[in-house]
């Protein structure tokens, strides 16, 4: 018993001790516990809040409302309608195959059609915009909202897309927009930010130049989700703005008549104000629909736009390099009278050919036009006559005041990024470019447009505005924009003598309202109307001894032998407002093709100019 | 003062027992017990749905269990000792033939109206065998190869049993409970030393052992951030949850974590996060202390005990929750690698539950016949 009693008490005392050592332990396991408690919950509160918000706060952005375009009066050009679109998240679809192929079959879908889905399917990221169709009618669209109850996952959505209402007529300036790209996406700000799944963004022309400003911004929606994605309730809903519409300074009306006048036919038009330099039709023809490209081009309509051998993706007005043939001679002349080579009496004896330096070259007339003197020599656009002033004048002193009219520079500056210099070649040019020297012959027919000369139809357009409006610079503008600077050197004099360019003047006026003149049959006497211009033939290939005897008509010449038909004229002469280029490509003869469209366009212009005036003048009342 | 005891043993009378009843720690589990149910009123979303009703039913039933347990004297425990551990071993090995699997482990077995768990109830009555197997044991004895071969079989055998069902936690929690035992019964703490040594060189080979899913487990303790949306999820929302309760928490029901369901297994393990987040530091304080006083209480009922029985299964039983509590936050607080543990009372499950209540159904019947001696 008392041995037992003692086991007992050693027992307890070991349990005992046992008991302290093993109470502590958990005493100080406690207060690492709370410390542990503390840190996160008061000294990394902070942290954790914000990551907690993080976790159930989520944004959506929605895409942004394109700015407009509109033409001087108003008109939207380029708008935005109502799309219907349906989306699909992959990822939260419980049962992808099941609800695809449910809809191939409400929406009727194409096996062609169907097979593009999957494809971009299998493209993009699962957690990623999935958009099954961008472009629903409302019988559709109402249809599957009317399904939504097996359509787990999709999402009918009404988004904003563009309109491009006048279709072919803008495509040039406007150009188009389309899905961004990966590219779009990287190369500008504005889209990075704005970025949502299906945005829309300007590929060319204004519609890409004009992007931050058109692009407007994002509605923000904010959402508490839970764990799985799923909103809860909407926080916040931000509203974006719109982007700015912008209004251009095209009359739709004579773009209509110009994208008429050149249908079929491969070219460009434009008029130009001859005073504030705004564009009022710039057309490069053929066009095609903006439209098209708004939702994914199909491959069909691209082939056709694309094998199109009159190449209507090319905007021919802004880069189309052509040489201006007999568009030049106002210039030419100018140069000449200008740096005192020659005077209004000078003249030159026309036999048809001429020989200088051991080469023959021709006048367009075979018989020659006998003598001319400078006023002659323009009306009848004599080649002979502009041999003997280039040969006199020198080719560096022409491209000096070739450049001064705008020749050889981009009229709109860094506006469109596609557009081109054209080349006003000078002695110092050639050695720098082709390493070898200038030869007198090239300066000979750097006198008639031809040789190494290359311009743009707005560039010829600009330098008959310049000329028109008595030698004085102008910057084209297309987009009105009264906050904008005008640049200091508006208006400065181009000229040493202001008599030289109304001897020009009078010259392309002799040219179109003369009997001999080139463009006289294009004519309009009423003064209202009448108009004063230049016509231009530009070779495509040089004119072999054996053409000159065949001596064949327009039409029977193979469409890409055929000259290029131009024409450059301003009016109404008595009190000039307008200029205009016209460029015809094969179009076979300047006074015969380009100036018939030339006098067409005038009576539209010149009818249509008191009510352009009207808009500014109750701009002004309404002040 | 021999015979009077002896005579008051004979004469436990009702109104005596009542009156040995530790009403603090009845108090603290009454009061845990309410807390659980409002947690997890606010897991169901703020209403009163499937685990709250659940969560409920099972309180009551298992609180008066534990009352009635109380009234059972010590010494029909210490009987059932080697009985009843030898019972949810045929559980085990039932389970391990005829268990109902669920999310890739066979751990429960289908008693028709109730799903039980016997690898939880083998937690409470490891210890009870245990307890009756060092009672008379002499001190000398205790540390014979004989015995201590004995008592690692007793733990070795149901440990093997769950850890192939799988269930890790579960197994571990048993081995703790029975190694509790072994240490408060006086088995040479060097042996302790050489185990834990052990265990740390034989740490590279386990893992090696150890599933897939279990491996990815402990590298993404190590580094939650390495797969934030896949296995280290768990650890860095729990982590959120906990830290953006701060001082005083959301609030009752607000818990954003939980609510828009960033948190896994809410209603079990991750029980602590929820009510961590919406009642903050203070209120986990407060959880804690509460935790700290049930174990308090279970220890100076161990020490009031007369019977060394009692006194080793009370410390055990003490120590045992408090490790279940200890793997468990530091499990939801990221100090240690997930492993299904759940919170005594706290976590939704019933075998959980049940464990639990049988076990301080005996503290408190240890209490109540504290002067109970047994021979």
């Amino acid at each position: 018993m008392i041995n037992s009693s003692s086991e007992n008490v050693t027992k307890l005392n070991s349990i005992n001790r046992r008991m302290f050592i093993t109470g502590s332990l958990k005493f100080f396991i406690m207060i690492g516990l709370i410390s542990r408690l503390f840190f996160l919950q008061v000294k990394e509160n902070k942290k954790y809040l914000t990551l907690s918000d993080k976790n159930r706060i989520r944004e959506w952005k929605l895409a942004p409302v394109r700015g407009e375009f509109h033409d001087y009066f108003g008109n939207v050009i380029a708008g935005n309608y109502e799309a219907y679109q349906l989306h699909i998240i992959p990822e939260e679809v419980e049962d992808f195959r099941y609800v695809i192929y449910r809809l191939k079959d409400l929406l009727e879908l194409s096996d062609k059609e169907f097979k593009k889905v999957l494809k971009k399917k299998n493209e993009i990221k699962p957690w990623e915009t999935l958009i099954i169709s961008d472009n629903l009618n409302w019988k559709k669209f109402s249809k599957i909202n009317n399904h939504l109850y097996d359509l787990n996952g999709v999402k009918p959505v009404v988004s904003i897309s563009r309109n491009y209402p006048f279709k072919e007529n803008f495509t040039h300036v406007l150009g188009y927009v389309s899905q961004a790209s990966e590219k779009d996406i990287e190369d500008t700000e504005a889209i990075k930010k704005n970025f949502v799944p299906g945005l829309k963004v300007g590929k060319v022309g204004l519609e890409k130049s004009l992007e931050a400003k058109l692009i407007g911004t994002n509605d923000i929606e904010r959402y508490e989700v839970n764990a799985y994605g799923r909103r809860i309730s909407q926080l916040k809903f931000q509203k974006g703005e719109k982007g700015k519409t912008l209004r251009l300074t095209l009359d739709t009306k004579i773009q209509q008549l110009a994208n008429e006048l050149l249908k079929d036919k491969a070219g460009s038009i434009c008029v130009m104000d001859i005073y504030t330099g705004a564009i009022i039709a710039m057309h490069s023809s053929p066009s095609f629909d903006p439209n098209l490209f708004v939702f994914g081009i199909s491959q069909d309509d691209w082939q056709i736009i694309r094998n199109n051998p009159m190449k209507p993706l090319v905007n021919k007005t802004l880069q189309g390099n052509y040489s201006p043939g007999s568009t030049i001679k106002p210039i030419v002349a100018l140069s000449a009278l200008e740096n005192g080579i020659i005077n209004t009496n000078f003249t030159v004896k026309c036999t048809g050919k001429t020989e200088m330096y051991g080469q023959t070259y021709h006048c367009w007339k075979k018989k020659g036009h006998g003598f001319m003197n400078l006023r002659d020599g323009m009306k009848q656009s004599c080649d002979t006559y502009f041999y003997e002033v280039a040969r006199k004048l020198g080719v560096d002193k022409l491209s000096e005041t070739a450049k001064k009219f705008g020749l050889g520079y981009k009229v709109f500056g860094d506006l469109f990024d596609i557009e081109k210099k054209g080349l006003i070649p000078n002695t110092k040019w050639k050695k720098n470019a082709l390493g070898k020297g200038w030869l007198l012959g090239e300066t000979i027919i750097t006198g008639i447009g031809q040789g190494y000369i290359q311009t743009t139809p707005i560039q010829l357009c600009l330098m008959t505005a310049q000329i028109a409006n008595g030698g004085y610079k102008i910057y084209p503008q297309i987009i009105i924009d009264k906050n904008k600077d005008q640049p200091n050197d508006k208006y400065t004099p181009l000229y040493n003598d202001s008599k030289n360019i109304k001897i020009v003047q009078d010259a392309m006026f002799g040219s179109t309202n003369e009997v001999m003149g080139t463009s006289y049959r294009s004519r309009i006497n009423d003064p209202k109307y009448q108009f004063a211009g230049k016509t231009g033939t530009a070779q495509v290939k040089k004119i072999t001894k054996k053409d000159r005897e065949l001596d064949l008509k327009t039409f029977e010449i193979p469409y890409e032998e055929r000259d290029h038909a131009l024409y450059v004229a301003f009016g109404p002469y008595k009190h000039p407002r307008y200029a205009l280029s016209v460029v015809v490509e094969h179009g076979g003869n300047g006074s015969t093709t380009a100036a018939p469209m030339a006098k067409k366009l005038f009576k539209l212009i010149i009818d249509r100019h008191e009510l352009r005036d009207s808009i500014n003048n109750k701009k002004y009342m309404d002040i | 003062m021999y015979q009077h005891t002896r005579f008051n043993n004979n004469n436990f009378n009702l109104f005596q027992k009542f009156k040995n009843f530790d009403y603090i720690l009845l108090a603290c589990i009454l009061l845990l017990g309410f807390i659980s149910l409002a947690t997890m009123y606010s897991t169901d979303g703020g209403k009163v749905l499937f685990h709250t009703k659940s969560h409920f039913i099972k309180l009551i039933i298992f609180t008066t269990m534990m009352l009635i347990f109380s009234f059972i004297n010590i010494k029909f425990w210490f009987l059932i000792g080697y009985f009843s551990y030898f019972v949810v071993i045929v559980l085990l090995v039932w389970t391990y033939f005829f268990g109902i699997t669920s999310s890739g482990s066979q751990r429960w077995i289908d008693l028709y109206f109730i799903n039980l768990q016997p690898s939880e109830l083998m937690k409470i009555f490891i210890i009870l065998c245990l307890a009756k197997y060092f009672h008379r044991m002499k001190l000398e004895s205790v540390n014979s190869i004989y015995t201590i071969l004995t008592s690692l079989i007793i733990i070795i055998l149901p440990m093997g049993l769950v850890i192939v069902q799988p269930d890790l936690g579960t197994s571990v929690l048993i081995v703790i409970s029975g190694i509790a035992v072994l240490w408060f019964a006086g088995i040479n703490h060097k042996y302790f030393i050489y185990t834990m040594l052990g265990f740390l060189i034989s740490l590279p080979f386990i893992i090696a052992f150890l599933k897939p899913y279990q491996k990815l487990r402990v590298l993404t303790f190590l580094n939650p951030d390495r797969d934030p949306l896949g296995a280290g999820y768990q650890i860095i929302q729990s982590k959120i949850a906990v830290g953006s309760g701060g001082v005083f928490g959301k609030g009752f029901l607000k818990g954003t974590q939980s609510y828009l369901e960033f948190l896994p297994e809410k209603h079990t393990d991750f029980i602590f996060t929820l009510f961590s987040e919406e009642f903050g530091f203070v209120g986990s304080f407060f959880l804690l202390l509460i935790y700290a006083i049930i174990i308090y209480r279970i220890i100076a009922i161990g020490a009031s005990s007369r019977s060394y029985f009692a006194k080793i299964f009370c410390y055990s039983f003490g120590a045992a929750i408090f490790v279940y509590i200890t793997i468990n936050m530091s499990m939801v607080l990221g100090l240690l690698p997930i492993v299904g543990s759940p919170l005594p009372i706290m976590s939704y499950g019933g075998s959980s539950m049940l464990a639990t209540m049988i076990g301080f159904g005996i503290v408190m019947s240890a209490r109540v016949h504290s002067q109970q001696s047994i021979a």
